[in-house]
């Protein structure tokens, strides 16, 4: 192991190879007798290090290069140029003693043998990360309590719902006890309550058994309810690392409000309360200064009839793209 | 890289899981054994045509012969560039890379599960061919038998590898099962699956034995129809082909997952 740092990342970039093809049949003749290929440095230059059982959020748009960055990190894909250790090993080597220690939950994407129940997938894993059978019964009851999938494991993946699915997903990918655990939007597509699940089960894996934890999540409430570092990333570049405290006034100084009035109103009579985004018919969407939130809420509900009040974060692509070009952070 | 050794406990596993996941799809395993009866459509052809006589075949040595090649092809039938294909394009590969086994055991439990499926098909279009054609009816001896299963087993390790090769090429070419198209017209004609390798021209036939197609069919439906001569030297070019192939298909993968891009995921 190098110092404490669990993992120590150095320059790190990696440049794809990729070609483009213009429609149609002249494009596809010229795709296929004269291709031109050229490189899209999806990462540039990306340094930083991570602490034992720290959990750390990767946050920033689609394609800005988070999930390039931990496919780089379990050694899935090769860097460019730049060096990584993760638990002492590099990556790329893919070194047994690593594989044993990392594992990668990718949102939407399976490792569990789709028409069969998820305890068969286990058992295969058990059987590979060398498990005694009882060890991986234990864990089986341990992380499926925690779960709340008991039951799920009897079924065929295929009848799973997509929350159900993400849970044994987890529970296939943790089985070995991994030391690091690298998640790829591990909240993608789930219920509200899926994801608090999701969030407290990894909350309470993290205090139990030390692990260290990089997730990259497109949502806010992912960051927030566990993350106490984030590392922005745009295009490739870092342009933050630090506590999530500081940031999230910077980052999302406005929420959303999405309004649903009994009456027809008139628009004007919001301009008061914050910046108009859109209204229509009975429905508006106002941007509210997160410390006058509860101020504006009260006032709106005093004045108007309202049957229907949402709070949201702004899209976390427009606030990482807002925020490096200004770097105001 | 280093994966970790296989074993009983993970051949066990893998092989319960697949043979489980085959069993879901026994129906389409079942079409599929149907559709591999192109060897009795050429006993049909060969026997029509009057000119197996001419190449040394009677009626029932002809028809063991294409039995023989019915139930080698059914146990050495490889699909593995199609499978690894799909899970490169779509991302599926990636958990199985991040894991302490190497990927290909999982495809090669695979075929060995989706050949203990096929099984009873194959016995039952086995039992209809002698029901229908009593005269062919043999029952090989045991040493016979156990040869003939040998290089069954050598017959599909080599097209197991043949196939892996071309799938290792997925990893620069997402698109390398093309090849294998070019490489199953080869073998369609080569193997002895269309036509005895005997009945080949002389120069032809020497040039074609130097190739590894006739030991993936011909070989051993040789054996176990009680054609083949020299099955000492048979065996001998057999594990040649294996040790040649299997080096070829560990240094492509070992140059590949390094231009693994782990697209869609």
């Amino acid at each position: 192991m190098r110092n404490r740092t669990i993992i120590e990342v150095e320059q790190l970039s990696k440049t794809y190879q990729i070609s483009d093809k213009d429609p149609g049949f002249k494009g596809t003749l010229k795709h296929f007798l004269s291709r031109k290929t050229f490189g899209v440095e999806a990462v540039k230059n990306v340094s930083f290090k991570i602490q034992p059982g720290e959990i750390v959020g990767f946050l920033g748009a689609n394609g800005a290069g988070k999930t390039t960055i931990l496919k780089m990190l379990c050694g899935l894909i090769y860097p460019s140029s730049g060096s990584i250790y993760v638990t002492g090993f590099n990556p790329a080597k893919r070194q047994h003693k690593f594989l044993k220690n990392i594992t990668l939950v990718m949102g939407q994407k399976q490792q569990l043998i789709w028409d069969l129940p998820p305890m068969d997938s286990l058992q295969v894993n058990a059987a590979i990360y060398g498990l005694s059978e009882s060890e991986a019964t234990n864990r089986i009851k341990e992380l499926s309590m925690m779960l709340e999938i008991e039951e799920e494991l009897y079924r065929p993946v295929r009848k799973l719902s997509l929350g159900q699915r993400m849970k044994t997903e987890l529970l296939a990918s943790l089985l070995h006890r991994p030391s690091v655990l690298f998640l790829d939007e591990p909240t993608l597509g789930l219920d509200v309550n899926a994801q608090a699940r999701v969030r407290s089960f990894l909350s309470e894996y993290n205090k139990k058994t030390g692990a260290t934890i990089l997730l990259t999540s497109h949502y806010m409430a992912d960051i927030t309810a566990l993350c106490s570092r984030v590392l922005c990333i745009h295009k490739g570049e870092l342009f933050y690392d630090g506590g999530l405290n500081s940031l999230t006034n910077k980052l999302t100084p406005y929420r959303e409000l999405r309004i649903e009035l009994k009456d027809k109103f008139n628009p004007n009579e919001f301009e008061n309360y914050g910046i108009i985004k859109t209204n229509r018919d009975r429905f508006i969407e106002i941007r509210v200064l997160r410390k006058e939130l509860p101020k504006v809420i009260s006032k709106i509900l005093e004045r108007f009839e309202v049957i229907d009040i949402e709070i949201k974060d702004p899209p976390i692509e427009e606030l990482i793209g807002k925020l490096f070009k200004e770097r105001r952070v | 890289m280093s994966y970790s050794k296989l074993n009983i406990r993970v051949i066990k596993a893998l092989f319960n899981s697949q043979y489980a996941n085959m069993l879901e799809y026994r129906v389409e395993i079942a079409l599929w054994a149907l559709s591999g009866v192109l060897p009795f459509i050429m006993l049909s052809i060969w026997k029509e045509s009057g000119a197996a006589i001419s190449y040394g075949f009677d009626g029932i040595s002809l028809s063991r012969y294409f039995l023989s090649a019915f139930l080698v092809r059914q146990f050495s039938v490889v699909w593995v560039v199609f499978s690894f294909e799909e899970d490169a394009l779509l991302g599926k590969l990636s958990p199985y890379l991040i894991q302490p086994l190497h990927p290909l055991w999982r495809y090669f439990a695979s075929h060995i599960a989706e050949q203990v499926t096929r099984l009873p098909f194959a016995l039952l279009i086995t039992f209809t061919f002698f029901f229908f054609n009593p005269d062919s009816f043999w029952i090989p001896s045991l040493m016979v038998f156990l040869l003939a299963w040998l290089s069954t087993i050598f017959a599909f390790l080599i097209a197991f590898l043949l196939q892996s090769i071309i799938a290792s090429l997925c990893f620069w070419n997402e698109k390398a099962s093309s090849l294998e198209r070019l490489l199953f017209t080869t073998y369609l004609f080569l193997s002895g699956l269309l036509a005895p390798i005997s009945s080949f021209p002389p120069n032809i036939q020497k040039i074609v034995l130097l190739t590894p197609f006739p030991y993936m069919i011909s070989f051993p439906a040789n054996i176990l129809s009680g054609l083949a001569e020299n099955i000492f030297i048979g065996f001998i070019i057999q594990i040649t082909w294996i040790s040649i192939l299997l080096p070829v298909v560990i240094l492509l993968w070992k140059a590949g997952v390094r231009k693994y891009t782990a697209m869609g995921a």
